[in-house]
């Protein structure tokens, strides 16, 4: 039996918006779920008290400060860094083979395992610069980590930079770094400070690269120096989920949404501030 | 004095170019440092072929295929699952679907690729394993394919993105020339625009699957850890990367079992700069 051409049409598209829902109802799911169990565990002294009992009574406190170190950390290595590398690429780099090598090595940065990066930091950082397991190395290997995302986002901001801005700052004498400083930057920044939100929000979630490099497994008290261990919501979801027996759900589903919250938080600002942009965009 | 200093800068910022090839050229060391002292000891095909990994046993096995055939089940099973699933959402959000539905579509795609993914392992645990569990009327829920399927969710964003960036590309007037021959809607998609943003959809696809080889947390909390040959999909499994991250714990530093858990990081960066690799190539096919 042949089908007439638009009775095809339906049913394509039909199956089309179908695979559209699969896809988007788990999501859905996760997150109402979430809340649903874990918002009756979250109050003030959920977030603001150290674990008690092995981890099954208490709050998560240590566990917060502890991520937040350690993406404050892996920001500041990570933003100048990649910003000062999408710089290069797009305003000095030639279309050689060189450049391209670099590209090359930033989508495989982008590519290589957390738990390989995990190696990596435990191999370079806590090891062969004799930092130990403290929140020095795990920022760093996170840093590491995200740079191929505030690469790539800095690049298109730079791009998006209109070409007749720089000539019109070179025409006037300029020189082409303050041209890049006071010209190109303050444009792109906006888009910058979007892509490298979206690149941190992920660096809030990750658990591999921290397993060898920070995270401590049960450490009721706050990080005193950048030497120091300290707890990460991921790994604390992570040890209460497998590794504590006869943890309350509550407390787990409040630890989990604690940490999609923080995430999505994030990625909230991040689109603000990247609509905020368009709207007020003149060129 | 200012050229001068311009000089400076300018050489700062091509050094900071330079620090990308730099970390991977670093992590490859750091890797192959420890990761080839294995060798030492042991023999490399013992290693790549032997069919029993039990570093605690007396004496020790260090065989990875077990470890390397459970990451291709379960990434096999998360492509399988996740490529249609992605490309008919790409297709559907790129071409199909009216305004307001592709933002709020393409909102929950970006939300989806936001969970961290233990966050996804937890939920999977709790969730998924009673049902797969139930549905086969298995032992454990903790299998093989329970991790396909959260994978599969883990990778569709990243495809979604890319394939739909791809979509979107394809030039105006090929629809349009298409659509005045009087194909229809649908003949004019599946025709003239999967074939025309076909390499940015492989491309996708590669990605989507490194992404899934290199998933950690989730696939560690969900497969059920059993490092045995797998026979079937709905057994326990154990991928490289959980073994990395469930074993470097218990290891002490200097010991053939620590070097070994660097000789599979190695593999796994080999087989991820690979795919990566390639899938770049296909990304810029088009473009040369």
């Amino acid at each position: 039996m042949k089908l007439k051409p638009q009775i095809k049409q339906k049913i394509a598209f039909a199956l089309l918006g179908l695979a559209a829902v699969t896809v988007i109802v788990p999501v859905i799911l996760i997150l109402a779920i979430l809340v649903q169990r874990g918002w009756p565990a979250i109050s003030w002294q959920f977030l603001k008290e150290m674990p008690r009992m092995g981890m099954r009574a208490g709050g998560i406190f240590p566990a917060i400060i502890g991520t937040l170190c350690l993406v404050a950390g892996a920001i500041s290595v990570a933003l100048p860094l990649g910003i000062l590398t999408a710089v290069y690429l797009v305003e000095y780099a030639k279309k050689n083979w060189w450049t391209r090598m670099i590209e090359i090595a930033i989508v495989n940065l982008a590519g290589v395992p957390s738990v390989v990066y995990g190696l990596f930091g435990l191999g370079l950082f806590v090891i062969f610069f004799h930092f130990g397991s403290s929140i020095l190395a795990g920022s760093l290997t996170l840093a590491i980590m995200e740079l191929p995302v505030i690469i790539t986002s800095s690049k298109e901001a730079l791009m998006s930079v209109p070409r007749s801005f720089r000539e019109a700052s070179l025409a006037l004498g300029v020189s082409k770094w303050e041209t890049i400083r006071c010209v190109v930057l303050p444009n792109a920044l906006p888009g910058i400070l979007t892509g490298s939100i979206l690149g941190v929000s992920r660096t809030a979630g990750e658990t591999a690269p921290i397993l060898f490099t920070v995270a401590a497994f049960y450490l009721p008290r706050l990080p005193q120096s950048i030497f120091d261990q300290c707890m990460a919501l991921p790994y604390h979801l992570y040890v209460l989920s497998t590794q504590v027996p006869n943890v309350r759900p509550a407390l787990q589903y409040g630890t989990a949404l604690v940490l999609v919250g923080m995430v999505f938080f994030l990625n909230l600002v991040a689109i603000i501030v990247r609509s905020h942009i368009r709207s007020r965009k003149q060129w | 004095m200012r050229k001068f200093r311009e000089a400076i800068i300018e050489k700062a910022i091509l050094l900071n170019g330079f620090a990308c090839i730099l970390f991977v050229i670093l992590i490859f060391v750091f890797l192959a440092k420890d990761g080839l002292t294995l060798f030492r000891t042991i023999a490399i095909q013992d290693f790549l072929f032997g069919k029993i990994w039990s570093p605690l046993a007396e004496p020790p096995q260090f065989g990875i295929l077990p470890l390397f055939l459970g990451s291709l089940v379960v990434t096999l099973g998360a492509t399988v699952i996740s490529v249609p699933l992605g490309i008919a959402c790409a297709i559907f959000i790129g071409e199909i679907a009216p305004r307001w539905m592709r933002e709020t579509l393409k909102a929950g795609v970006e939300l989806l690729a936001a969970i961290p993914s233990i966050v996804i392992g937890f939920i999977g645990m709790t969730l998924l394993g009673p049902v797969v569990k139930n549905l086969f009327h298995l032992p454990t829920g903790l299998t093989a394919v329970t991790g396909s399927i959260a994978l599969a969710f883990m990778a569709i964003p990243t495809m979604v993105s890319i394939m739909e960036d791809a979509i979107t590309s394809v030039p105006r007037t090929y629809k349009e020339g298409s659509l005045a021959l009087g194909a229809t809607h649908w003949q004019t998609i599946y025709r003239v625009i999967i074939p025309a943003a076909s390499s940015g959809i492989v491309a996708a696809i590669m990605l989507g699957i490194g992404r899934v080889i290199g998933e950690t947390m989730a696939v560690m909390m969900l497969t059920g850890n059993a490092s045995v040959m797998p026979k079937t999909i709905l057994a326990p499994v154990r991928t490289m990367t959980a073994t990395i991250a469930a074993e470097m714990g218990e290891t002490v530093r200097g010991s053939e079992h620590y070097f070994s858990l660097f000789a599979i990081g190695l593999v796994l960066f080999g087989i991820t700069f690979l795919i990566n690799f390639l899938s770049d190539m296909a990304r810029h096919r088009k473009i040369r």
